[in-house]
């Protein structure tokens, strides 16, 4: 295959940029910013190009790019994507300078270092979606942790350090499984293959093959390790103390991009290197899904933090699309797929327009608040527009993914019950609750708090070039999913051929 | 004009758009009403034009469909944005974009001197452009798409003076409580879609409906099909259990109450069970339930109806106990009746409450009819008005309101049977009578606000508040007239066969395709006389006379009847004015628990406690045993030494006595 370099140019431009950066005066904050965020701005316009060139009629991954890197173990850099993993660069890179311009005001200290930080964590956050081989995946994998290790714990908030350490281990945990399991996989593949490999092309040839008990055994190495992330009930506890000491640029990527590396994970390598198994224990996982749908919504109800019950929110939306991976139908994974967009630019912005009025009156408390509809109207309205497509009210994002992860997982074979679905779409009702009834104490009634009225001020214009690109897309996905939907149809429809073959046996 | 109906979505959307973007720049009162009403009006006449040229095509080429874009294309699932025109779209379009702009016409003075004026514009125009939706989506999930956002419009006009307090809570909680509500009843309409999807492989409605009357299917799936689709309908349309929302939806600005909660949206579950007909004839059972849940609601919203003291939730429970008619009737296979019914109640209905609107206008906000009284010679177009409407829904000869409730009456007689038609008179009679409760103690005998002021000025001096009531500017007076003669010829398209002859009945004839499928399902074959159709008639018209006189003689004549009479079945009356403690029991039993529940068990316990008790635990417990086992490391080197000649030793041992 022609060898093209896109997608090396679009990793390395911002651990490139990270490192100029390194060479800047900290004394001038204002240059470091910019260039922070022009950085983050060409990576995106590259991850155009490849958007450009991506040829959604082929179902293979593209863009390859290959350099045999440690010969005795026969590890290659190798990198390449397909829709999906395209579609959630594109995320990525749309929203690290968003990120970086939100906060212009909010981070004070260490500019440089948070600037770094932010960078390095975008290239991760890249090569992690674009790696084709699991020993280069497990390296950003890893690499990742530490950027959002420090942005937590030195930008956070009073408990940082407690959070950011519970991150971590957390994380780590479940991390070194997976190493674990990838090297046996590799160990195992030179059986068949005749040789040691890590290549991700090569060992989905050979991961159907083994033998049924040790492959669940992989199957939940791999599972764990990105449960913990996405976070699945009962592993999401770190959540919500991360989000709320993290500071907003790092919620921002965390619920935005990070949280989806899970959920990728599972569609990249425990479906079509486990497919029996991740066929056999989809009910389960789906069971625990949808507990995490219920559970979330009701906790994050009667969180008296705004940012809190975000964070459970999260888990809620997070349920739904492992529910839709595992319902393995084309309508429910083509939803999850979409459904990691969504959440990632609603809860995003939710996290960003928290952040806005936390920056001006350093609470986040619901019952702090009342009655800013009369003193900031526009952000009202940025935030009623944005709750709404959390909610998922059709003709916004929200809806597209959850309606087509109900429709699929209710015809689903794999889970072949209905009570699936009744049940995770009661969520769609609590949902409006939770949302409606934040969006009530602190938008509706009369000013409550006189201090309000001098702290607060409507959305400034860079905030609302913030805002605004990630209100075009919630509108643009409601109306017009097909521009995305599009793009992953054949990555879905070769996932799932991978254990297609795997659920015919079950519903016979 | 049928292939440009897509207009009368997107001028609304248009008015949305100036009126939402601009509107706070405009200031001009006049131009941002004529912007939201003009957007409206045309979008009216456009649905006239598609109305006349459908007319004007042979009856097999009157549906029509009209495709804008592709909105969801995944595996089998192919949704477009497409629009359908066809008898019963068009009989909605026309009283949504009718009604609604003679509505938005009236709110030009009614809103006056408001601060939120271009906001409140720029939401109606939102509502009627996802109306349309609703009513013109040739599939259901477009439909879903006008009914979440009618959802959305709903809970925004009710919360419009956010503010403010309503009753025991505040505006913005009854917004809140409207809307989820309806998200549970649209719980049950997502279900309905899933299954029908999974099923027959679409949600297109040509292509399901042609399916269900050809695929091989149980009658339990139509039957679980039906009963979703009409868990839907019971939030939306206000019916046991979930009408709750609806008398609390009154916070909301009274044209508001006329659009969206009386004529238009609130029948959406009316259109929704008729478009869906002949998935409800092939489940009769199910058929039943509905008729049944439309009965009772019927019923029992116009007994809370009776006591209420607050104008517009007289008229609110009314709307429940009306909506139930329109069930009713669906419910007994008369789907058309049930329309016709959505339609004079379009305009008897609005009437009402745009002329509750005018008095409270002129009370100075005042809703207890307890201090109104006498306001007929202040405000004469208002009243006669009124009375035109009260006339109209209590089925007065002559009537819309008698042609169109007769209908149901006779239906649910011939189709259903005798304790279905019993309880929809005696419905009707109690109608009758809380509608003149309502005009008596509005319009006639004493003047009571007088008292009221005197008390007041007395008390507090505050003459500021006195009232002076007055005719309502003509921005307000004309849509009520013309919303007036509707309600009194409307019925005449409606006109039974028994008296229209050989023609027949004309909006029946006009819907007949629609239904023909269904009712050719259901196969009613009673054989009923005209005599016996002539009795039922005339029983229910005694009985709204009856209902008129009882209510103007006690409450106009003999106004201390009504007193000796509440003090006299004072539990019945406590239990009617407190609305059965139905939202105290929904309360206690849903809400609190589920809350509570959330907090103490699953946040603070399962989460808290549980959970990050382990994982803390854990973490703390590798401290433990590291701290134990780093006191091992004592640095002191003999200790080394004895640890490894203990080891050493073990070893040997192990290997002599293993050989």
């Amino acid at each position: 295959m022609e060898q093209n370099h896109l997608l090396t140019y679009l990793l390395l431009t911002p651990i490139a940029g990270s490192l100029l950066i390194l060479f800047l005066k900290e004394e001038n904050p204002k240059l470091i910013r910019w260039l922070g965020f022009l950085i983050s701005i060409a990576a995106f316009i590259i991850s155009l190009f490849v958007y450009f060139g991506f040829d959604a009629s082929a179902a293979d991954f593209q863009f390859q790019d290959k350099i045999l890197w440690i010969k005795s173990l026969n590890v290659s850099y190798f990198v390449g994507v397909d829709g999906i993993s395209l579609l959630l660069i594109l995320l990525t890179t749309f929203l690290t300078p968003l990120t970086l311009l939100s906060s212009w005001k909010a981070i004070e200290k260490k500019v440089k270092m948070f600037t770094f930080m932010m960078l390095f964590l975008e290239t991760g956050m890249i090569g992690v979606f674009m790696s084709l081989d699991m020993f280069l995946f497990y390296i950003f994998w890893e690499a990742m942790l530490i950027p959002m290790y420090f942005i937590i714990g030195i930008w956070g908030g009073e408990q940082r350090i407690y959070a950011s350490v519970k991150f971590f281990i957390y994380t780590m945990f479940g991390s070194l499984l997976m190493l674990v399991a990838i090297i046996w996989l590799a160990v195992y593949a030179s059986g068949p293959l005749g040789s040691f490999t890590t290549n991700l092309l090569d060992l989905y040839k050979v991961g159907p093959s083994v033998p049924r008990e040790i492959q669940s055994w992989m199957f939940f190495a791999f599972l764990l390790s990105f449960a913990i992330k996405v976070p699945i009930f009962p592993l999401h506890t770190w959540l919500p103390d991360a989000h709320v000491q993290a500071p907003t640029a790092g919620s921002v990527i965390l619920a935005g991009v990070l949280l989806k590396m899970g959920t990728y994970g599972i569609l990249r390598f425990c479906l079509p290197l486990f497919p029996q198994s991740a066929v056999y224990y989809a009910p389960f996982i789906s069971m625990l899904a949808i507990v995490g749908i219920i559970y979330g919504a009701l906790v994050a109800m009667v969180q008296p933090d705004m940012k809190k019950l975000v964070a459970y929110s999260s888990v809620a939306h997070l349920g739904f699309v492992v529910l839709g991976i595992f319902a393995m139908t084309e309508e429910a994974v083509q939803g999850a797929v979409i459904q990691m967009i969504n959440h990632g630019l609603s809860t995003g912005a939710l996290f960003l327009l928290v952040g806005v009025i936390y920056e001006r009156t350093h609470s986040r408390e619901i019952a702090y608040y009342g009655g800013i509809a009369k003193l900031i109207p526009v952000y009202c309205a940025v935030l009623m527009i944005t709750s709404l497509s959390s909610i998922g009210l059709p003709g916004l994002n929200g809806f597209i993914g959850e309606f087509l992860i109900l429709l699929g997982s209710f015809k689903s074979s794999v889970l072949n019950s209905w009570w699936f679905t009744v049940f995770a779409a009661s969520g769609v009702i609590f949902a409006a609750v939770y949302l409606l009834w934040m969006y009530q104490r602190v938008v509706f009634g009369t000013v409550k708090n006189p201090e309000l009225q001098n702290k607060l001020t409507d959305m400034t214009a860079r905030e609302l070039i913030v805002i605004v690109p990630i209100l075009i897309f919630i509108v643009w996905i409601g109306i017009y999913p097909s521009t995305f939907l599009d793009m992953t149809r054949l990555s879905t429809e070769k996932i799932l051929r991978s254990v297609g073959s795997f659920t015919l046996s079950l519903v016979k | 004009m049928i292939n440009f109906i897509y207009l009368t979505i997107l001028l609304p959307l248009i008015g949305f758009l100036i009126n939402g973007l601009f509107g706070s720049k405009i200031k001009n009162e006049k131009v941002i009403g004529i912007i939201g009403s003009a957007a409206v009006g045309l979008a009216f006449l456009v649905s006239l034009g598609a109305f006349f040229q459908t007319l004007g095509l042979p009856v097999e080429q009157r549906s029509n469909t009209v495709e804008l874009f592709t909105w969801l294309n995944v595996a089998g699932l192919n949704i477009k944005f497409g629009y359908l025109v066809d008898q019963l779209s068009l009989v909605m379009s026309l009283i949504v974009t009718g009604v609604g702009f003679l509505i938005h016409v009236y709110s030009i003075g009614y809103m006056h001197g408001d601060k939120g004026y271009w906001r409140f514009f720029s939401y109606l125009n939102l509502f009627i452009f996802t109306m349309m939706n609703l009513v013109l989506g040739d599939n259901f999930l477009v439909l879903f798409l006008g009914w979440e956002g009618v959802g959305l419009c709903s809970y925004l006009l009710i919360g419009f003076w956010y503010d403010k307090r309503f009753e025991k809570g505040t505006v913005a909680q009854a917004a809140k409580k409207a809307f989820i509500v309806n998200r549970i009843g649209d719980f049950g309409f997502l279900l309905g879609m899933f299954l029908i999807y999974s099923t027959f492989d679409s949600l297109n409605f040509s292509e399901v409906f042609s399916k269900v009357q050809h695929f091989p299917v149980s009658e339990t799936t139509f039957s679980l099909i039906a009963i979703f689709l009409f868990i839907g309908a019971t939030g939306k349309s206000a019916q046991i259990p979930l009408y709750v929302w609806l008398p609390d939806a009154m916070a909301g600005p009274t044209p508001v109450s006329a659009l969206i909660h009386a004529a238009t949206m609130v029948t959406a579950g009316v259109y929704m069970v008729s478009r869906a007909s002949i998935i409800f004839a092939s489940a009769p059972a199910v058929m039943t339930i509905v008729a049944i849940i439309g009965l009772l609601t019927a019923l029992f919203a116009a007994t809370m109806g009776l006591v209420q003291n607050d104008i517009k939730k007289v008229l609110a429970y009314s709307t429940i106990s009306q909506l139930g008619y329109m069930f009713l009737a669906a419910g007994v296979g008369a789907f058309s009746a049930s329309i016709f019914h959505v339609m004079t109640h379009a305009f008897f209905k609005a009437l009402l409450f745009l002329g509750a609107g005018s008095v409270i206008h002129a009370m100075h906000e005042q809703q207890d009819i307890q201090n109104y009284g006498g306001l007929k010679k202040y405000m004469p177009v208002t009243y006669l008005t009124f009375l035109t409407a009260a006339l109209a829904i209590s089925g007065f000869p002559g009537f819309s309101g008698f042609f169109s409730k007769d209908e149901i009456l006779w239906y649910a007689f011939s189709n259903g049977n005798f304790i279905f038609w019993f309880i929809g008179v005696f419905t009707a009679l109690l109608t009758a009578f809380y509608m003149f409760r309502l005009v008596s103690l509005t319009f006639y005998g004493e003047e009571r606000f007088k008292h009221t002021q005197q008390h007041a000025s007395e008390g507090r001096g505050e003459f500021e508040n006195v009232p002076h009531p007055h005719e309502s500017p003509k921005v307000m007076t004309v849509p009520l007239i013309i919303l007036g003669i509707l309600s009194v010829i409307g019925g005449f398209i409606g006109i039974p066969a028994l008296f229209s002859g050989e023609g027949g009945n004309n909006f029946e004839s006009w819907l007949e395709p629609i239904f023909k499928p269904a009712e050719e399902k259901l196969a009613y074959t009673g054989m009923y006389t005209h005599a016996q159709e002539i009795l039922l008639m005339t029983i229910s018209v005694a009985v709204a006379l009856a209902g008129i006189y009882a209510a103007y003689y006690i409450y106009t004549k003999k106004p201390d009847i009504a007193g000796t009479m509440a003090k006299k079945f004072k539990g019945i009356y406590t239990l009617l004015f407190n609305k059965y403690y139905v939202d105290e029991f929904y309360e206690a039993a849903v809400v609190q628990p589920i809350q509570k529940g959330a907090e103490k068990i699953l946040w603070k316990f399962t989460d808290t406690f549980i959970i990050d008790g382990i994982v803390n635990g854990a973490a703390k417990l590798i401290d433990k045993i590291s701290g134990t086992i780093r006191k091992m490391q004592t640095g002191v080197a003999q200790f080394y030494a004895v640890i490894m000649m203990v080891g050493i030793a073990a070893v040997l041992l192990w290997l002599i006595l293993g050989i």
